[in-house]
């Protein structure tokens, strides 16, 4: 219990900072908007664009808001070296990275409940989608997984916000090709069994991707 | 090599320490002790190597070969029931600028799990003489008083153990009234200081003994009684080739 309440202590701490600064939604939120705006000037509301082109930019819109916006979880944790003060605390590395873990995978899902509206309705799609919910769900945590892991390793390189792009994009690109393929099903309001075997697949990563990240974290902490 | 079983009196205990950065000795096989109640001032210029040790022995860095016991447990064994009693006063505050000076105290006591928070809180706030200011952020605090803040998270927990690490940086008159009650608390209920700095007047004015840290080595230790105030700064400038 002494874990969990640590944990969203560090969470507690990054919500407070995220409110007084709004740095991290804002940036991502607007990023997010724009990509969809864009998309929709350029495709509009044609037939067919519900299974051919409306999954790919709803991902593109969340994931690389999401690379910004991982890019400044750690920052945060620079200044002052607050990190070493984390550091410092009694308790596990794991510990320090799912309290930034729960942060980022929070800060996404805000992001993806403002955007993803705006996205249904400029593409003529129906709005309630739990289908799609689920989905954006699950490959927010294993985006927020990974880009908090990534993070922590880009904060001490000198060109940290080209780093992370590198490190993080290759790594989630099995998450991004199955939320795509999932999506498309579900805008196209096709079954189930269509969406199943993708939803498995960001399943065992999310799970891949955390306990690696668990295991690791302590090494790029104090390496 | 067989490791030495250090004395239960010692609350600090380094042997053979050495780090490496690339190719680089950062520090060349210190061995060092700091009995309970003492405040063990480390000086040295600008890359002797302070830093590195201080952060060694607050387990921030991991050594490249040697052995740390604080309190008598070896810093490989227990990493967080010792990190639970020793403490670092640092360049940096380690503080939140967005956060009140309160919101950082009530952040750090959480994580530590410390008892009577509040009142907790209470009494490290007043001992810095920040009550005024304690709903004020961080950030709008002048670098002094956020020094101050600094010192009151790094005894919110109560650690038996003190490093500093150059922490006159920045600091006014009041909060250097504060560090020395605060040395005089921790040494009085049998606990251990370590603070390295450049400022050889304050520094001595703290210290039970010494050491003169440069390139990496211990270059001169000694302890208050042996040490002349006056020629000092002779000693100082010789062992570290300045003069």
């Amino acid at each position: 219990m002494k874990v969990l309440a640590r944990i969203l202590v560090i969470f507690w701490k990054d919500i407070l900072t995220e409110l007084r600064t709004k740095e991290i939604v804002t940036l991502v939120l607007v990023f997010a908007l724009l990509v969809v705006v864009i998309f929709n000037f350029a495709f509009g509301t044609r037939t067919g664009i519900e299974e051919l082109v409306a999954p790919g930019i709803l991902w593109v819109a969340l994931t690389f808001g999401g690379v910004l916006g991982f890019n400044r979880v750690f920052v945060v944790e620079k200044e002052n070296s607050c990190l070493e003060g984390l550091m410092l605390c009694p308790v596990d590395r794991s510990v320090i990275y799912w309290g930034k873990l729960v942060g980022s995978f929070t800060f996404m899902l805000a992001v993806a409940v403002v955007i993803t509206p705006i996205f249904l309705v400029l593409f003529n799609l129906p709005l309630f989608l739990p289908r799609l919910a689920l989905i954006i769900v699950l490959a927010a945590l294993g985006f927020a997984a990974v880009g908090t892991l990534f993070s922590a390793i880009a904060i001490n390189t000198r060109a940290r916000d080209m780093m992370l792009p590198i490190l993080f994009l290759p790594v989630v690109v099995p998450v991004i090709v199955a939320a795509v393929k999932a999506t498309a099903p579900v805008l196209a309001g096709r079954p189930w069994g269509d969406v199943l075997t993708w939803l498995q697949i960001i399943i065992v990563f999310d799970v891949i991707y955390l306990v690696v990240a668990t295991m690791v974290f302590e090494f790029v902490l104090e390496e | 090599m067989s490791e030495k079983v250090p004395a239960s009196s010692w609350a600090v205990e380094v042997q053979g320490l050495t780090k490496l950065f690339g190719n680089r000795h950062a520090l060349r096989g210190i061995d060092l002790s700091v009995s309970r109640g003492e405040c063990l001032v480390v000086f040295g210029p600008n890359g002797a190597g302070k830093t590195t040790l201080v952060k060694i022995l607050s387990m921030l860095v991991k050594p490249s070969s040697g052995n740390v016991w604080l309190g008598g447990i070896n810093i490989r064994e227990k990493p967080a029931q010792i990190r639970r009693k020793i403490s670092l006063v640092g360049h940096q505050t380690f503080l939140y600028h967005n956060l009140t000076v309160y919101e950082n105290l009530k952040f750090y006591g959480k994580m530590y799990d410390v008892p009577n928070l509040e009142q907790r809180i209470k009494e490290v706030i007043a001992w810095v003489w920040l009550e005024s200011r304690r709903y004020d952020r961080v950030g709008t605090l002048s670098r002094g008083l956020q020094q101050r803040a600094s010192i009151a998270r790094a005894v919110l927990h109560n650690p038996s153990i003190l490093f500093l690490d150059e922490p006159e940086v920045g600091l006014d008159p009041q909060a250097v009234t504060a560090i020395r009650d605060i040395l005089g608390n921790i040494n009085a209920v049998g606990g251990a200081v370590v603070m390295t700095t450049h400022n050889l007047g304050q520094g001595l004015e703290f210290a039970d003994s010494v050491v003169i840290l440069n390139r990496g080595q211990i270059v001169y230790r000694a302890s208050k009684q042996e040490i002349n105030r006056e020629s000092f700064p002779q000693v100082y400038d010789r062992c570290t080739e300045t003069g």
